[in-house]
């Protein structure tokens, strides 16, 4: 299955809701819709409540979109993940530079706090 | 590009599960200096951040990519350049395995950094290390098989920082292009492993970001150029005290 990413823009932040496979060859849509991003969004929300396959060359795109993000300034967050992608994040230290939350109003508080 | 495709639905069994401390599974390797230690990936390392890509075309060699990841994975320490040993985990490249690694700082050396590797992910398509603290690099590299135009490709990806200032310092002055010599040598190896005659392996590299991550200064006490320097240093001690 390919990725489909939507682009919620909000106040100073934006969700980026993921659908589908991350894979190496999801690069287009996850950085097609970060690209649309208002230069003033300052917190950006990775929905993954609909993401249903993710493999190694998937996390590379996360640490290439966190990196992209860090120089803009922006600060990642996570939402919808389930127990086994939570488990990688913790694995390969992801989770120590995008903050993961429960749900998305706890991490739209974190974002605005 | 034709597809690095999807066809294993179910990624559950192909990810390494975490864990605080390594243990290293490899074995063979006189020194173990892993085991205690920590992952450390592209977003823990001190230099700048590079994308290596390094592919070689398996033109005319009727291999679907799955059998060339099995065979790969099978025979991995093989294909590695003289002067650089690759100490398999008992059961393989699985998942949450540690190898163990020896690996000259310039060729020819007769001093060795001993490091290791864990398989974070392996599944018919690709497989997947990340380094531990202790590392050259802080880094994850990801090989795999794919078809283009017809022809199987093989891949070997990787998203590295130099772990510490010395590191950083010494790829600034070389060793950066002999770790890209070495995959590069890999790659032919592997090519020619199925017979391709004269391999032309293709590397790419990109700089995805210049800054380098003063935050991780501190790496410097895991350091190995440190760690092999000491070495050096208090062999001829050790020499005295050996049993005789």
């Amino acid at each position: 299955m390919s990725t489909s990413v939507e682009v919620v823009p909000l106040t100073g932040m934006a969700i980026l809701r993921i659908h589908g496979d991350v894979t190496g060859d999801s690069e287009g849509a996850l950085m097609g819709a970060y690209a649309q991003l208002d230069p003033g969004v300052r917190a950006v929300l990775l929905d993954f409540a609909g993401l249903e396959y993710m493999n190694s060359g998937g996390i590379g795109l996360l640490v290439t979109l966190l990196v992209r993000a860090q120089r803009a300034g922006r600060r990642l967050h996570a939402i919808g993940l389930s127990e086994h992608y939570r488990e990688i994040l913790t694995l390969t230290r992801l989770d120590e530079a995008i903050e993961v939350h429960d749900n998305e109003t706890a991490a739209l508080a974190a974002a605005t706090a | 590009m034709d597809t690095q495709g999807t066809t294993n639905r179910d990624d559950a069994e192909a990810w390494a599960h975490p864990v605080e401390r390594l243990v290293a599974t490899g074995t063979g390797a006189s020194t173990d200096t892993v085991t205690g230690r920590r992952v450390a990936g592209p977003l823990q390392g001190f230099g700048q951040l590079w994308q290596k890509t390094f592919s070689v075309r398996l033109d005319g060699i009727d291999i679907p990519p799955e059998d060339l990841v099995a065979h790969w994975r099978d025979h991995f320490p093989t294909y590695w350049p003289p002067g650089a040993r690759f100490y398999a985990p008992l059961l393989g490249i699985q998942p949450g395995e540690v190898a163990l690694l020896e690996l000259a700082p310039v060729p020819g050396s007769p001093v060795k950094m001993s490091t290791g590797v864990v398989v974070i992910y392996a599944d018919r398509e690709a497989f997947t290390f990340m380094t531990p603290e202790g590392h050259a690099l802080s880094a994850w590299i990801t090989f795999s098989a794919f078809r283009d135009g017809g022809v199987t490709v093989a891949q070997a990806q990787a998203l590295e920082r130099t772990a510490d200032p010395f590191v950083e310092l010494a790829y600034m002055m070389g060793a950066n292009r002999s770790n890209d010599r070495f995959w590069e040598q890999t790659l032919a190896n592997l090519a020619v492993s199925v017979g391709i005659r004269e391999p032309t392996v293709q590397t790419t590299k990109v700089c995805v970001d210049r800054r380098r991550q003063w935050r991780y200064v501190r790496n410097v006490r895991f350091s190995p150029l440190v760690t092999m320097a000491t070495g050096v240093v208090t062999a001829p001690g050790r020499w005295v005290r050996r049993p005789r």
